[in-house]
């Protein structure tokens, strides 16, 4: 099942440890995380689902292009890593 | 009378007591570090509110109920329709995401629990339970002229000001930086537009005079007298007697009547307080020499209030909710953009620093 790790900067606010879930798109791998994480959602995406404007998310060390949609595939042996972007913020 | 005030700053909340010997220190520091954007005390029931801002991971709301803070949910915008197109004034999607909390007050005396909420891109929201939970107020995110809302200072139009009418909490004003003034008489289900007579010099002479287009920094209240209304506008200041259907420009206020806040006393709808800054494009004070103006007959004459105040390159600005008077009428505390905080006890003749070594201050409260 795909990973994902999360910044250290997020920590200090909510505790968002390295975790292994299911899906096969950034939206369902993230719908499951916040499903047991429910307090971090607000940190990552906005209110339309979408990531937040100052947040990055990297699959096999590229950016995700689909920002909005999450619709990016994921694959069984991927790991997402969710950092902050270094612009803005 | 109150003994506490919270300071929001850009790294944290800072708790300001009065000792004993009626000196005001800094006691309490929560959120360390954190960009704290506004706090708000519910005379109802003590409980209090801190609105932060962590940059890349939004903005947050906090509570205390008196056994710590707890993070608590932040007014969400509805889900935008597909295929809605709506920008904002520089041609990009509007987000319908809570990119700041810009006002939070408390309902009225006779409705424990509900709170105000405005926020940056313009969304009102109103919670019923202490804000465990938020309900967006659509009638009027869904008001026709609320796209033609535009950003003042910030990108994004935003609502700061909230005031819920001491006579009758369906009645509630809002404005917004620019959209002008809007009231509501049945807690919300309607909207309608206020603010004739206010003027506004940075759009085409065609929309000087509509109320929309007023870039309103701060709008307030007489408690005593809930029809009289004082404004500080992006182009002055401006009193309204009829609870903001008109407004009257007032002028020839020295040193300027640029400025952000503006407070009114509790029992005397004449006295309301101003920090001038130069002008728009020069935002300092003026001379370098922080100053408040004060009327205390409604507009007709102003006096100057610097005693105690830095008279020598201070170039500090005060921000629309970084000055406030207490439910007297006779303390005010002032906070500005380098850390600077003050109090007066006698109605601003004279005040007292507490501290110029805070970081940026946005708000106080007196608690």
């Amino acid at each position: 099942m795909p990973r994902v790790a999360f910044t250290q900067n997020i920590q200090r606010h909510v505790d968002c440890p390295e975790t292994v879930v299911s899906g096969a798109t950034v939206r369902e791998v993230l719908d499951a995380l916040f499903a047991a994480n429910p307090r971090a959602r607000g940190y990552v995406l906005d209110d339309q689902g979408g990531l937040r404007r100052h947040m990055t998310i990297f699959l096999g060390g590229r950016l995700i292009v689909d920002r909005s949609g999450l619709s990016d595939p994921v694959g069984e042996d991927d790991t997402l890593y969710i950092f902050q972007a270094l612009s803005g913020g | 009378m109150s003994d506490t005030i919270l300071v929001s700053t850009r790294k944290g909340l800072f708790t300001a007591k009065r000792t004993g010997t009626a000196k005001w220190e800094i006691g309490a520091v929560d959120f360390l570090g954190d960009n704290v954007t506004l706090t708000m005390s519910d005379p109802r029931d003590g409980q209090r509110y801190a609105a932060l801002d962590h940059g890349h991971f939004g903005a947050k709301l906090h509570r205390n109920a008196g056994q710590g803070w707890e993070e608590i949910a932040l007014p969400a915008y509805p889900p935008k329709p597909e295929g809605l197109e709506e920008n904002d004034m520089w041609g990009r999607p509007l987000p319908w995401t809570t990119v700041r909390i810009w006002a939070l007050v408390p309902g009225g005396a006779d409705e424990p629990g509900v709170l105000w909420c405005g926020t940056l891109p313009g969304g009102l929201f109103r919670s019923q339970d202490h804000g465990t939970s938020w309900q967006i107020v659509s009638s009027l995110w869904e008001h026709p002229k609320r796209k033609m809302w535009m950003g003042g200072g910030a990108d994004l139009p935003g609502i700061h000001s909230i005031l819920v009418d001491p006579r009758n909490s369906k009645r509630v004003f809002i404005a917004v930086s620019t959209g002008g003034i809007w009231f509501t008489e049945d807690g919300g289900e309607s909207w309608g537009q206020r603010g004739e007579g206010m003027r506004a010099d940075h759009v085409p002479p065609e929309l000087t005079h509509d109320p929309i287009a007023q870039d309103v920094h701060c709008l307030v209240q007489c408690r005593a007298e809930a029809g009289r209304m004082w404004v500080q506008h992006h182009n002055g200041i401006f009193v309204s007697s009829d609870e903001g259907r008109t407004f009257t420009e007032i002028t020839g206020v020295e040193p300027s009547v640029f400025g952000f806040p503006v407070v009114v006393h509790p029992d005397d709808p004449d006295t309301a307080w101003f920090v001038p800054e130069i002008k728009d494009e020069k935002r300092i004070p003026v001379d370098g020499k922080l100053c408040l103006t004060r009327t205390r007959d409604g507009g007709k004459s102003f006096e100057v209030l610097s005693k105690g105040l830095p008279q020598v390159h201070a170039y500090d600005v005060v921000y629309r909710h970084a000055l406030k008077i207490d439910r007297t009428g006779n303390r005010l505390v002032m906070g500005s953009t380098t850390g600077g905080l003050w109090i007066s006890e006698d109605q601003g003749d004279s005040w007292s620093e507490v501290t110029h070594t805070l970081p940026p201050i946005y708000a106080v409260e007196f608690a």
